[in-house]
């Protein structure tokens, strides 16, 4: 559904994505885990048209989208949450939920629009009691649901989130992964989870790249990156080593 | 006249010509939000709207509402257009070239009016007589009550606009974050386009008013630019509902200064205002400090 190829980006003189290649099969939930600093906002935002790869192909549905404008990319089903989700604090919950909506309000109108809101409220049903509060007053995680909520609203073939979990309480970090992986059943979106919380990540994923200074370094099934020594060592917090190694 | 009529007629003239500055300082908020850019230009749209009125009405002999709306488009069109050719280009522009650019277009506009028009002043026929009425011993110009409710109107409108339909909360959604904005979708570029059009369409609207009272000349957007941009950053960059009310505090502070001291200190007056502002809460009385840290300015 989606591949990347060759993707190398650039901030100035910079060179932030080295050679990134990756693809995500429909229906698929994908985690890329890596360090701070290690590109991987850049990459989603590369995905997402916000920066431009300076050379690279990124395949989706065989066509190239590697060079359209963000909205376009969101008009072609690839909706993102961005780190720190980045909701819109002057405007009400409602509101930003209807602006998730931008790209098809006029298409579809405003019964389909009402009837997919509601459809958020069952999702997060705090949202609805906080419809009217402006954004910018709701909790880290209510905020969190809120730009998800909004992603989901331009009804995305894709999913991109990024860092989702980030400053949130344990319990709440648990609300919002069981959501995503709740989203896949319920509407077959495919995700691309970008993650800090590697182990939470791996779990609810199917497979899993994993990042260092803008280098994919390993890929493969959840389970077998689960139990891999290096990534247990460098991001799953396991120090133990075993005595006989 | 008593000093209470006089100082009444003083304040009356103060809220006319206010109400243009508010419109105009609107017009910096529109573009100022979309952008981060103060539009230098901004004072020239008033200026066409007034000429392209004068024009259409006693050249082209066109009916008093056709002609309006006609030089409301007209002036919408320019400000895309220059959107389109001078701002549109750059990629990642600093607040200086932008600042650069919008004066080369003011200049510009400037020059293409007295081409065409030259340099005489012209006036316009009051939308309804010059019978004026009276209060307490001042008079009002019916024209006065026509400037008051279209600017009513117009506010009422951009409020509207703004709160109620999708397309003005993709505009404030692009000011609060150009980025997330075009993550849902809205195109960034779009709404640029789009606030250049909207505030040329307010600018204008504004000088087709204020002509019958004021007349209008080609080189009169500067004056109108700064004073409205006065109101602006007194208002609180940005703030809608600031820049109506500043508007309205420098025409009347300017027209008693002209009326009670001197009218040589009327163009000083707003200049002065500003600076005080700069100097004691660049924020505007209705800004928030940190807002304004955040910005560019
Ligand atoms: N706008 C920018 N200009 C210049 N350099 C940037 C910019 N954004 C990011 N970088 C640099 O690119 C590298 C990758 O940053 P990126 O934000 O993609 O990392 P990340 O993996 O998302 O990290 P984190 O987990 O902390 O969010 C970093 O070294 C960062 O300093
Ligand atoms: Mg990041």
């Amino acid at each position: 559904m989606l591949r990347l190829l060759n993707i190398n980006t650039f901030y100035g003189e910079i060179h932030v994505l080295k050679n990134i290649s990756l693809h995500i099969a429909e229906g698929e939930i994908v985690s890329l885990i890596g360090a701070n600093g290690a590109g991987k906002t850049t990459l989603l935002n590369t995905i997402s048209g916000i920066i431009n790869a300076r050379t690279g192909q990124i395949m989706y549905n065989n066509k190239d989208i590697a060079r359209k404008s963000p909205d376009r990319v969101v008009k072609m089903g690839i909706s993102q949450v961005p780190e720190g989700r980045q909701i819109f604090n002057p405007l009400t919950v409602l509101d930003n939920l209807k602006l998730g909506s931008y790209i098809r309000y006029r298409r579809d109108g405003s019964r389909k629009i009402q009837r997919d809101i509601e459809e958020m409220f069952t999702l997060f049903p705090i949202l609805q009691e906080r419809q009217n509060q402006l954004a910018g007053t709701l909790s880290g995680g209510e905020q969190q649901m809120l730009a998800i909520g909004r992603a989901l609203m331009s009804r995305p073939r894709i999913l991109l989130l990024d860092e989702p979990s980030m400053g949130l309480a344990p319990l709440v970090v648990t609300e919002i992964f069981k959501t995503v992986a709740r989203l896949r059943e319920m509407s077959k979106t495919t995700i691309f989870l970008v993650e800090q919380n590697a182990r939470a990540a791996l779990k609810l994923s199917d497979r899993g790249y994993v990042m260092e200074t803008g280098k994919i370094m390993f890929e493969g099934n959840a389970r077998d990156l689960l139990e891999n020594r290096e990534v247990q060592r460098a991001y799953l917090g396991k120090e133990k080593k075993p005595i006989w190694e | 006249m008593s000093l209470f009529s006089q100082i009444l007629q003083f304040l009356l003239t103060g809220i006319t010509i206010g109400t243009i500055y508010g419109m105009v300082a609107l017009g910096f908020n529109i573009i100022y939000n979309a952008t981060g850019i103060i539009n230098f230009a901004q004072g020239e749209f008033v200026m066409l709207g007034g000429m392209f009125m004068v024009w259409f009405t006693t050249v082209l002999k066109i009916p008093m509402i056709a002609a309006f709306a006609l030089s409301v488009i007209m002036v919408t069109l320019i400000g895309a257009l220059f959107e389109r050719l001078a701002i549109y280009p750059l990629k990642r522009p600093s607040v200086l070239i932008l600042i650069m650019i919008t004066l080369a277009g003011s200049i510009i506009m400037k020059g293409s009016a007295m081409l065409f028009w030259g340099k005489e002043t012209y006036t316009l026929p009051h939308f309804s007589g010059e019978e004026p009425f009276y209060l307490f011993g001042a008079t009002i110009l019916p024209q006065t009550l026509w400037i008051l409710g279209i600017m009513f109107v117009v506010v009422i409108i951009l409020a509207g606009f703004f709160n109620f339909t999708m397309l003005g909360k993709a505009m404030r959604a692009c000011a609060v974050n150009p980025t997330a904005a075009s993550l849902v979708g809205i195109s960034v570029k779009k709404m640029v386009l789009l606030s250049f059009a909207l505030s040329a369409a307010l600018g204008a609207t504004a000088g087709i008013i204020i002509t019958p009272v004021a007349l209008m000349e080609y080189d009169r957007g500067a004056i109108l630019a700064l004073k409205g941009f006065a109101a602006a950053v007194l208002g609180g960059l940005g703030n809608g509902v600031g820049a109506v009310v500043a508007g309205l505090l420098i025409g009347i502070l300017e027209s008693l200064g002209a009326g009670l001291i001197s009218s040589g200190y009327k163009d000083a007056i707003a200049l002065l205002v500003l600076l005080l502002v700069l100097f004691v809460k660049p924020s505007g009385i209705f800004g928030v400090s940190e807002a304004s840290k955040l910005k560019e300015f």
